[in-house]
Formats: C-alpha cells, structure tokens, sequence
C-alpha cells in the first residue's frame, strides 16, 4: 500500500514541477499485474486473450525517460579499474620499501575512508561506497616519502578527503585533486619529515639517508648507466610508490587499455617537460625518470574532476602542467614541482572548461550570417 | 555486385548490443482492429483539420483531415465503418495534445475506389508474381525470369518516366506520405524543393538497437522500395542516389544488388555499406559519413543539396502510383522482453495493446512499454494509445532502477556527443534550472539520440534534462 501512495505521489509531482524529473523518472509504480489468484483463473484461455484481458483494466505502466538502455560501466566500475591500477605502484612501494610501506599505504587508505563515512553521515547524505576514497587514500599514500610517520599520514589523509573534496560538496565538485592538496598540506606544515629521504631496503638504525635525485645535494656513486637503471626499476630513494618507472608504465598502459584515462594527457606532460629539459639543456632522460613525474602524469593529471572534459582542453592543461613542472624545476625553490604544477593547474581548470570547446556539427560562424542578412 | 560502396566511420559513433531478434521473423498482418483512434497530426508541421462528424460513415482510404497548409498530409480513415468521436489525445512524439478521430470498425474493409495508373498496375502485378515466387531464393532466379524481369523493369521505369512530376508529387501528397524514419517530414515537401539537389541517400540504416522493421521492409519489399526510390529520384533528378545500409544487415545489401541490377539502374543508384554505429541512421551523421558534407545548424539536408528519404518512405511513394493505396499501413516491430518478438503491418490507428496481445506473455510488473527504439522511444502511460505514422518499434524492456550520482566530469558524453556537445553541461545547468545559459551551449542542435546518457558512468538522465531545458526554453520564446 505504501508503494501505491508513493506512486500516486509521484504521479502527481509529475506535472507540476521539471525540478523533480528524477523522483518521477524512474520511480518504479506498483501496480497488480502479477496477481497470482488473477492468473489461475483464466489458465484456461490462450495466452493472447490472457494478456490482453489482464491489460485491458486500467493498469499504471512504468515510466521513464530515453534511452532505456545503459552501458552499465559506472562511476565505480570506474574507479575499481583505477585501483587496480594502482596496485603495480603500491607492490613497488612495498617491494622497496618494506613493510612500512605498507603500514603508510593502510593508514591513508583506511583514514580516508573513515573521514568520508563520517563526513556523509554528519552531513546526513548517503554514504555510498564507489571506491573514490580508497583511491585519494592511496594515492596521498604513494606520493609520501617512507620514514614519515603515520600520524602525519592519517592527518593528510583526513586533510585531503574533509577538505579538499566533501567541504567542495563531494565527488564531482572538487576544485583540487584531494590526494595533492593532502601532500601540500602535509609539505607545508611538516617540511622536515616530508623531505628526508631513504634509500630502498635501509631500515632500523642503520638507514641510509639519501636525497632524492633531484635535489642539488644528490650524488649518485656509479656509472650514468646504472644510475638509470636504478631509476627505471625503482632502486633509488623517493617517494614510496614513484621510484618504479617501470611499473608505472605498466599501470599506464593498463589504464588505456581498459579506456580510463585519455593517454594523451601524460604523453604531453612529459614531452613538455622533456622539451624544456632539452631546450634548458637539462639531462632529459634524468628529469623523465626522476621524481615525481611519471607518476604525476598517469595518475594525477588524468584525475577526471579536477582537468577539463575536452580533449583539447586537456592537452593544454598537460601542457601547461608540464611547464610549470619544468620552470619550478629548474629555478623554483623546491626540487620537485610535478605537486604544485598539478595544482596551480586544477585552478585554471574551469577557465579552460569555459573558453575551450568543440565546434558543434554544422556549425556557422555568426559573421557568416551576418554577412548573409546584409 | 559492382556498385556496393563500403565506408569507415567518419563521425563519432557509439557500439550498441544489436538486439534484432525479431530481424529473421516476416511480417504479418495484424487482424482488423475493432476501432482505431487517428491522432490528427501525425507529421511535422501543422496540424489537421478533420473533415468528417460524429456519426459520419467512412471507407478505408478515405480522407477524414486535411490542411491547405504546405507543411501537412493528409489522413485517411484506415478502417471502414463509423467515425464515433472526435477528441483530444496525448501524442508521445511531440509530447502536446492533439485533436484525433475515433473510428469504429464494421469488420468488413470497404475501401473506397482507388486511383492507380493502370499500365503501371499490371506491370507490378507480374513483378510482384516473380519476385513473391523468388523470395526465398531470391538470389538465384532462374534465367528465363531474370529476362521477363528485366524487360518489366524498363517498361516501369519508362512508365514512370511518362508520368509528370507535378502529378507524381499530387499523388504523394494525396496519399499522405511522410518520413517513415520518425521524424515525419512531409515526403511532397521534400519531392517539391526548388533547391540544387545532387544526391539522394535512401535510409535503411536503422542504427537503433531492436528494430527491425525496415530490415523486414527491403527484404520482403525491396522491389517496391526501390521502384519508389526511382520515382523520388525522377521527380528530384539528383546525380546519384545511394543506398545507405548497416553491415550488419548483409542480405539486404547483397538484394539490393542484385534489385538493382535487375532494374538496369547501376549507373544512378549505389549501394553504401556503413558500419553499424549508433546514431549512423540519423540524418546528418549520415550525410557526413557518405559525402563528408555537414547540415548547417538550424538547415535542412536540402540546403546542401542531399534529400534522405527512409526505405519505408520510398515504399509508400511506390504504393500511391502503383496500387493507389495511400499510407494507411506500416510495419511495426514488437520486440524486447516478449515471448515471441514479431514484426507485424498494421492499420494506424490501432491500439498498441492489439499489437502486444499477438506476441505471448511478458512480465507485465516490471516492464516497460516504450513506443519507438530503446535509445530514442518515449514510454507510454496508455496501452490504448494509438499506431502513429512515426511509429516503427513497440519495445518491451524490463526496467533496471539506478541510482544517479553526481557528474564526475569524466568527459565521456562529449567525446561520443555526435553533435559535437557538452551534454554535461545541459544536465548541470538542467538541474539547477539554470534554462537561459544552455542556449550559450547551442541546446538546439542535439538530437536527442540518447548516446550521452548511454555512456554516462553516474547514470544522470541527461536527454531528460535536455528534453525539460528544450521545452522550458521554446516556451520562454513565445
């Protein structure tokens, strides 16, 4: 009985207000046409004259809106794909780095939740599990250096999903990329701890320091060759989940072939970097390989929140991301800009979205028609 | 088969599941309904005025509305018996209310006295003896027949090359032919362009998933429908007429083929296998993807010099020369969620339950009944609404209820947009009721076609959203 007053109700909303076009689209009416007793009785007749005696009493049909079919590929189908992507940097993180890798990669993962259920509830909105926090969680987790200690990670983590994403009214109207903004707060309050760096596999007391490798304190002790082969299997102190350049082209190619993200945005990230490198007459392959970038690129400038929807919009965000990359680089204070360069980005993003957009088919341009009326 | 052009994609295009399960099944024909219901406009343009009363007597094919507006067709009565009320019914389509004419059915089918042209009438009779006799091998007539129907074919042609071009477009208009695709544009309208037409494409595409009627119609009618096809092509006098046909309907291409061989007619007439993508049938995704030309915004094909006609169209031009018989039936499909999908030719008019009530059970409780495709169909509220001209699909679909979440700017809908669009942006602006700023967006140009909504990962219901800013926005402006 409920259902039919709900249904009436929705039928009654229908006419007078276009806000309410999703109570009413889907809005599944009850009716009686399953009715058991209703069936036996007319057993007997043929299957035609049964459904059309069935029809014929003014019966509530459903209701919606087209198309009536769906892809089925959902926001987190979506977001599940993406994390599992994420694991090819996440075992190079624990490879390398140990099990306090680990513990830093499930402290984020599990604060970011957390926040965000008790966010959505505070909030009294639904809280729907689509897989989006666990991805911010773990991506905050790989882009933080190893001996940070967990406290500050669970900090970023609440920082990135409290603030930079549901204070915005959640998934969908974010402005920055929530797992950057936490790893710029937690830069900014705790520059110490997340600047002290270590080499992979050196734990306890006898840890190595080591900066990263592009900082100007960075020596490396060794041919040039080994050095890039270091940095391309991930042997090299750094962030734990960005050393791997290797299985970061892996997740990559991953995220292509299962159509997430546009492989023209990391692409053009990193020839811009590689340009300016050369023209500023950089070692090219060392600014590819090193720090952030790679990572940055597949993981973070394909955020789809926080970049513009065009294609050609996001070609210039890849680009002027590269470009802030490079200029923070080689003349900024900090040794690695691929953070802030994502961000300063995200800002532009819906003055990108405003200016540039595709022609709509058949399109004339109004001096034409004016043209045409004189 | 010399003249089969194949062609890539040229445009934006969305891979559906095809789902024309009912494309082996022939079409039937729908026993008389008892009563029709004949909703007045029926086309695009101005509406009918009917010209019978409340208790006239009317014989099938006779006219019952008419306007003397250009942009109108005529309506004839698809039944005999007698007109029982004139009244106001809901027309999905346009979602306005129109005026409609009941008709109740005596059962017996009187028409009134048809006016064909008799040399052409016998000549069709002896094409449709061989062609009806061939039609399960239709591929491999014997020679003897092959030499009697090319000797008929130039006698046709020659026939209805002897035949004015304003008598022709007369008929046409008598006959009340509109675009059977779905959207209805008056066919005598199109014949009657005073524009440069080079090229004519006849549709049969059929890119919606489902539908089959036109699939059914070039193969049972594929004579017909070419000879109508000629008849457009004679009184428009384009260069080149292709024949538009998705890969996916390959015993229709290899027919025509072989049709137009038989007709002598490979130097105007080719045949253009398109890749099945939706919306490849719509009319400018077309064009673009056979002649690379694009419809400017607010224009017609014509303006280009392209008229596209539907296979179904084309039929019908052929019947109101050939037989007289003007557009009082069309082929409908009943597919979807249904015990035995089937195509049927039925009266318009009928109600759609006499269509449902022929193919066997379905689960009633959680199905949809949806006039039209499944990308661009309206669900109806009514099982009485009545068969409209713009009518080719009753789909039956069992509704999945989803949940939608907020846009995650993913960017998906304009990437398949075909129309170039920012449907994102409707549905954004949509909901806020922000109505003014979408025309900005050039609201107007979408289609409607459902590929944005398809894709959505967060399931919003951007065509509604649009459908709700069109309709806001045409009526701030008058």
């Amino acid at each position: 009985m409920e259902n039919k007053e709900q249904a009436m109700k929705d039928k009654e909303t229908k006419d007078s207000s276009f806000k309410n076009i999703n109570d009413i689209a889907d809005s599944s009416i009850d009716n009686n046409f399953n009715n058991d007793t209703a069936e036996d009785d007319v057993k007997n007749q043929s299957p035609d004259r049964l459904n059309k005696s069935r029809l014929n009493n003014k019966e509530v049909l459903l209701m919606s809106h087209s198309p009536h079919i769906w892809s089925g590929f959902s926001t987190s189908k979506i977001m599940y794909i993406f994390l599992a992507s994420l694991i090819f940097p996440a075992a190079s993180a624990v490879y390398f780095f140990g099990l306090r890798a680990l513990w830093i990669i499930i402290t984020s993962t599990a604060t970011a939740v957390l926040t965000e259920f008790i966010i959505k509830k505070a909030r009294k909105k639904k809280f729907v599990m689509d897989g989006s926090a666990i991805i911010t969680g773990l991506l905050l987790a790989l882009t933080l250096p190893p001996r940070i200690p967990i406290w500050m990670v669970a900090v970023g983590s609440a920082f990135s999903i409290a603030i930079a994403k549901e204070a915005f009214g959640g998934i969908g109207y974010n402005i920055f990329n929530p797992a950057l903004a936490g790893r710029a707060f937690l830069a900014i309050c705790f520059p110490v701890e997340m600047t002290s760096w270590y080499l992979p596999g050196s734990f306890g007391a006898d840890a190595v320091t080591s900066a990263t490798p592009l900082s100007e304190s960075f020596v490396y002790e060794g041919s040039k060759a080994a050095l890039y082969k270091n940095m391309f299997f991930g042997n090299i102190g750094g962030s734990i989940g960005e050393t791997s350049a290797l299985l970061l082209v892996l997740a990559f190619i991953f995220l292509v072939i299962f159509k997430i993200i546009d492989w023209k945005v990391p692409l053009i990230f990193m020839a811009t970097v590689a340009i300016f490198s050369l023209i500023g007459g950089d070692d090219v392959l060392f600014q590819m390989l090193a720090g952030g970038l790679i990572f940055g690129a597949v993981f973070m400038a394909t955020d789809y929140v926080t970049t513009p929807v065009t294609g050609p919009g996001r070609a210039i965000f890849a680009l002027g991301c590269g470009l802030i990359t490079f200029v923070i680089r080689k003349f900024g204070a900090m040794p690695e800009g691929v953070c802030f360069s994502i961000l300063i980005m995200n800002g532009f993003t819906p003055l990108i979205d405003r200016y540039v957009w595709p022609k709509p088919f058949g399109f004339v341009r109004e001096k034409v028609k004016v043209k045409a009326k004189g | 088969m010399a003249n089969i052009i194949k062609k890539g994609i040229f445009s934006k295009g969305l891979k559906l599941p095809e789902n024309k399960i009912s494309a082996s099944v022939p079409i039937k024909k729908l026993p008389l309904p008892d009563k029709v219901l004949i909703l007045l406009q029926q086309h695009f343009g101005e509406p009918c005025d009917p010209l019978v009363a409340r208790g006239n007597k009317v014989k099938t094919g006779q006219i019952i509305a008419d306007s003397d507006k250009l942009f109108s067709a005529p309506l004839h009565s698809t039944i005999s018996g007698t007109v029982t009320n004139i009244t106001k019914a809901l027309n999905p389509f346009a979602n306005n209310i129109v005026n409609a004419v009941e008709i109740a059915g005596d059962g017996e089918d009187n028409w009134i006295e048809l006016k064909s042209e008799p040399i052409i009438k016998n000549i069709c009779d002896r094409l449709n003896e061989i062609y009806i006799n061939n039609l399960n091998d239709y591929l491999n007539t014997a020679e003897d027949n092959l030499q009697s129907l090319k000797n008929l074919w130039n006698r046709l042609i020659k026939a209805i090359d002897g035949i004015s071009d304003d008598e022709l477009i007369k008929r046409v208009k008598n006959a009340g032919v509109v675009g059977l695709g779905g959207a209805t544009f008056p066919t005598h309208v199109k014949l009657a362009t005073q524009k440069k037409i080079d090229t004519l494409i006849l549709n049969g595409c059929e890119c919606e998933p489902y539908i089959t009627s036109d699939h059914r119609i070039m193969l049972e009618y594929g004579w017909q429908v070419l000879a109508g096809a000629y008849i457009i092509f004679k009184v428009i006098s384009p260069e080149t007429a292709y024949i538009a046909i998705e890969d996916n309907k390959e015993d229709a291409i290899k027919l025509f083929g072989r049709l137009i061989e038989d007709a002598g007619l490979e130097q105007k007439f080719k045949i253009v296998s398109l890749k099945s993508r939706y919306p490849m049938g719509a009319e400018k995704t077309l064009i673009k993807n056979i002649l690379g030309r694009k419809v400017p915004v607010g224009g017609l094909p014509m303006d280009i010099g392209v008229v596209v006609n539907n296979v179904g169209t084309a039929k019908a031009v052929f019947d109101s020369l050939s037989t007289g018989v003007p557009l009082i039936e069309k082929v409908v499909t009943v597919t979807g969620d249904i015990e035995k999908p089937q195509n049927f030719m039925v009266r318009i008019g009928t109600p759609v339950i006499d269509l449902i009530s022929c193919c066997g059970k379905f689960d009633a409780g959680k199905t949809k009944i949806i006039v039209g495709g499944p990308m661009m169909g309206n669900a109806i509220v009514d099982l009485n609404f009545p068969v409209t001209k713009a009518i080719n699909c009753i789909l039956l679909k069992h509704t999945v209820r989803i949940q939608e979440s907020n846009c995650i700017r993913c960017g998906r809908c304009v990437n398949i947009c075909p129309m170039n669009l920012m449907p994102l942006m409707y549905a954004a602006y949509a909901k806020n009721s922000k109505y003014e700023v979408l025309r900005d967006y050039y609201i107007s140009t979408c289609i409607e076609c459902g590929s944005c909504a398809y894709v959505c990962p967060a399931a919003i219901p951007i065509v509604a959203y649009i459908k709700t800013a069109k309709s806001v926005l045409t009526g701030y402006g008058k």
